[in-house]
């Protein structure tokens, strides 16, 4: 077996006296759809930093893209893709010059650049308007070269934060569309998402409740032994119990 | 009424809780009113002087020591010729170097005057000027006495006496253009920020949609402002009297009712500022440019407005705070009346109902 | 029974964007009607006409019997708003939110603390918390009691579970329908296709325009293909593939399954799982399925104008 991509061991994060995530332990291999689901409050974005390497943990182990969280984070921002439904690119730049300027961050070649940014605005079919400023575009086309400029670097991993919000349902297939296509180039995928359904797309979801982990399994597999008939139902299922609604 | 103070009471505690807006308004005044009236100041102390004296004789002697003797005057060096000069400027070990011809004294004896030079540093040309303004008056004086002990004083000695302010204080004009600038901060800039605010928040829409009236919500913006400016008024008037001793020669019920005039001037800019803008940004850069800028250089709060060129003191006339400025040095220093006043007075009541009027017919009822 | 809400032919442009182009329907007293449709719609903009912020360009709407131009400051005690963005203030407590638009109102929380009371027993314990620390299904309920702390007869709601976990948005939609049995009339929109099952009639806007309106089981009558649920294994290939099939018409990830459309009339099911047979699929299944909500919303879409193309 390959080694997973990412790997906790009893992860924990304490702010004060408050447990945000507590000891969660799980793996994800190369190539894999991970679904990343909880309820607001839940522990999910902490979780999320500490394996972005925005935050240091209190305690446990993780390696993420086989670099340590606690010593290796530039390593790790270095290796890693990363989408967000709040930060992702430049409202008053154009898709070129937006891709430009993240290929010089993330410092690849100038020749480099050139070539993949006209692969990339070929691909998502925005050559028309490659020179029009993206505030102009609308949302699921932003999202569309958001999570492409998140790929720019080749990265192994990509985390993507609620990449959906917010559009049409057909808009957002077409959106899982690029996802099913990174993972099949073997990058791994880690998502979280407030749509019930577009956990059922996901290889394996995990549902954090009060910072832990409490299922984690194929979609199928959760559904059966929860006895629900969706993930919405199963989602409602586990997380309704928690304590930290308010967090 | 009731709906009123709540609308009062909530803008409180924005202010309260955001400790940055906190600090501004009342760190800020004291913290200027210190460094304006420590660190700026216009009076000279610690002029490094070198002397270059080519004759040698008593009265140079007495001549240099007279200047050093003053207390304005530090000596730092002596020269041995005109060389040395260029040097001691650059490497900023002088201020100022006097020469004395030679055969100074003898000159002196002889035709009754002698020649000295006063080089200073140019680069400066206020210092420069204030300098050799000092060198000046003590040459004159020890010529004065000279003569005076030999017998033969003759001819006209004028006096200078410096009405209101006789020890040339420069806090004393400090204070009230800083009363001018404080009160345009607070006033204008912090109202256009809080009310750009709830628009960028999206507050602002729900107020709207509640049943206030667009002057309701506008006076609830406006009062709290203007009795924090009002207290900060009686701050840097308190603190300018104990710490610098600044006195107020005129009547203070005057003072802080043109300064509650002042204020709400102030505030209808604004008001008018975050009328006209939706971000928090703008309305930051408009009240930084548009109003303290002008405030600070054009007011004749720093340069003095009859030295302007035309166009500037044309200018001049519409910014609030040139005819407040003028309404506080004279009650603090001259102790003037409203009787004096009433003019500049009337001014600032015709610009606050003019912008208060423009404010609230520009205050949109929808989000347009 | 007097509608709540007409709106004639309302539009709106925004420079060259037409943010609304002739919207028209009406919703009787009581009802819970919702507006669906994605970010562009053109949603925010009609709630804001609607609550007499904006003006429309031409057309006109009335609310509880008001002219939303004229008669702009009587609607404006009657109605609860709730913008799309989280709007209260972040930096005064829960409590302190709640007494200031009660007294923006001229009321107090005492007064019309039975309206709320069922969702602030949910606030009760974060009372004196700052409202910009609550999490995002809390700080929605606290902008429900808000709108709704003046008793008003008709609330606005622009998307209030945008960005709430499926719990809240379940808690949420059950507190939307204790509302509807006081009597109050709700205007409701969301992105999400599930909870447009839980309104009395819904309205699909693209676009500035409606492309349907009508109550939720029977708008499904308006998506007319035959739908099969197809399943397999590999549902990323599953879905490559069948796109790449001579009769596909349409191939959307579905839930757990991949929804196929075909472009005959009647297409045999057994035929497409023997072609997918042949394909490798050897796990396949392929069984017609009732549309849903959110079906028929994407065949509308993709019958009117594509965004994706007009734009």
């Amino acid at each position: 077996m390959p080694e997973p991509v990412i790997h906790t061991e009893k992860l924990s994060k304490r702010f004060g006296s408050f447990t945000a995530v507590d000891e969660i332990s799980f793996s994800v291999s190369a190539g894999e759809i991970f679904g990343f689901l909880g309820a607001n409050g839940a522990g999910k974005t902490t979780a999320m930093k500490m394996l972005t390497g925005l935050l240091a943990p209190t305690s446990g182990q993780a390696t993420v893209a086989g670099f340590d969280v606690y010593r290796q984070s530039e390593e790790i921002k270095r290796n890693i893709g990363y989408m967000s439904q709040r930060f992702s690119l430049y409202d008053d730049l154009t898709p070129r010059e937006n891709i430009r300027f993240f290929g010089g961050i993330y410092g690849l070649g100038k020749a480099e650049i050139t070539a993949k940014c006209d692969q990339m605005l070929e691909s998502l079919e925005l050559v028309k308007v490659r020179d029009s400023r993206l505030s102009s575009l609308p949302l699921g086309w932003k999202q569309k070269l958001a999570f492409s400029v998140a790929l720019l670097h080749e990265p192994k991993l990509v985390f993507l934060d609620e990449p959906t919000g917010g559009v049409d349902p057909v808009t957002r297939r077409r959106f899982w569309d690029l996802i099913y296509k990174a993972a099949s180039d073997g990058i791994t995928v880690f998502v979280t998402t407030h749509y019930m359904d577009e956990a059922e797309y996901c290889d394996r979801v995990s549902i954090m409740v009060d910072g832990k982990i409490a299922a984690l399994d194929t979609p199928e597999a959760l559904k059966g032994s929860f006895g629900t008939a969706t993930m919405n139902d199963l989602f409602i299922k586990l997380a309704r119990p928690a304590i930290r609604s308010g967090e | 009424m009731k709906r009123f103070i709540g609308f009062v009471r909530k803008e409180f505690f924005h202010i309260m809780r955001d400790r940055r807006t906190a600090a501004i308004l009342f760190g800020m005044p004291i913290l200027q009113l210190l460094l304006f009236g420590f660190a700026i100041r216009n009076e000279i102390t610690e002029v490094r002087t070198g002397i270059l004296d080519l004759s040698h004789d008593v009265v140079t002697q007495e001549l240099t020591d007279k200047i050093f003797s003053s207390g304005t005057f530090v000596a730092s060096g002596v020269l041995n010729n005109g060389k040395e000069t260029g040097p001691a400027f650059a490497s900023g070990k002088m201020n100022e170097v006097v020469v004395f011809e030679s055969g100074f004294a003898g000159n002196l004896q002889r035709d009754g005057t002698a020649q000295m030079q006063v080089i200073t540093d140019g680069s400066d040309p206020n210092v420069s000027r204030i300098i050799t303004g000092y060198t000046e008056s003590v040459v004159r004086e020890f010529l004065v006495e000279k003569a005076e002990s030999t017998g033969t004083a003759q001819g006209v000695e004028a006096v200078p006496v410096m009405m209101f302010n006789s020890a040339l204080k420069s806090v004393y004009l400090f204070v009230p253009g800083l009363m001018a600038m404080i009160l345009m901060l607070v006033s204008a800039l912090m109202t256009s920020i809080s009310i750009t605010r709830e628009k960028e928040s999206g507050t602002m829409e729900l107020l709207l949609v509640s049943s206030l009236k667009p002057v309701q919500v506008i006076i609830g913006k406006v009062v709290p402002y203007l009795l924090l400016s009002f207290v900060n008024v009686i701050t840097v008037l308190a603190l300018a009297f104990l710490v610098f001793g600044v006195p107020c020669r005129g009547s203070i019920a005057l003072l802080l009712g043109e300064s509650l005039l002042f204020i709400m001037t102030a505030l209808s800019l604004g008001i008018l500022i975050s009328s006209i803008t939706n971000s928090q940004q703008v309305a930051m850069m408009i009240s930084l440019a548009g109003l303290l800028m002008p405030t600070v250089l054009l007011s004749g709060f720093i340069f003095p407005i009859t030295s302007m060129p035309l166009p500037l003191q044309v200018i001049s006339n519409i910014i609030p705070a040139r005819w407040y400025l003028v309404i506080v040095r004279g009650i603090m220093l001259k102790g003037a009346g409203i009787g004096v006043l009433w003019q500049e007075t009337l001014v600032l009541v015709f610009m606050s109902l003019l912008f208060m009027t423009v404010s609230v017919r520009k205050f949109s009822e929808r989000l347009q | 029974m007097n509608p709540a809400v007409t709106t004639e032919n309302l539009s709106k442009r925004f420079g060259k964007v037409e943010a609304l182009r002739g919207i028209s329907f009406c919703v009787p007293e009581a009802e819970l009607f919702g507006l669906i449709g994605a970010d562009g719609a053109g949603k925010t903009t009609l709630f804001r006409i609607l609550a007499t912020l904006i003006l429309p360009d031409a057309g006109n709407a009335s609310l509880l019997g008001l002219d939303t131009v004229k008669s702009y400051r009587a609607i404006r005690t009657r109605i609860g708003y709730m913008p799309g963005r989280f709007s209260l203030y972040q930096d005064l407590s829960v409590e302190e939110n709640l007494n200031f638009f009660a007294t923006v109102f001229g009321t107090t929380v005492k007064e019309n603390y039975e309206l709320i009371r069922d969702i602030y027993v949910q606030l009760e314990p974060f009372r004196s918390r700052r409202a910009g620390q609550l999490s995002g299904g809390m700080k929605q309920k606290l902008a429900l009691c808000c709108a709704l702390v003046h008793r008003p007869e008709l609330l606005l709601l622009d998307e209030p579970t945008t960005g709430v976990d499926a719990v809240s948005r379940q808690e949420f939609w059950q507190m939307l329908g204790r509302l509807k049995q006081q009597g109050i009339t709700i205007l409701v929109s969301t992105p999400y296709m599930d909870e447009a099952s839980l309104c009395d009639r819904v309205a699909f806007l693209q676009e500035g325009r409606v492309l349907a309106i009508d109550t939720p089981t029977g708008i499904t009558t308006l998506f007319r293909k035959p739908l099969f649920a197809v399943r397999s294994r590999d549902k990323h290939r599953l879905i490559t593939k069948l796109r790449t099939y001579e009769h596909a018409a349409s191939v959307f990830a579905f839930g757990d399954s991949v929804h196929y459309t075909d472009l005959r009339q009647s297409p045999e099911p057994h035929e497409l799982k023997a072609w997918l047979k042949t394909e490798g699929f050897d796990d396949a299944e392929a069984e017609p399925v009732k549309p849903g909500i959110e079906d028929t919303f994407m065949a509308l879409m993709e019958s009117g104008e594509s965004p994706e193309e007009n734009s």
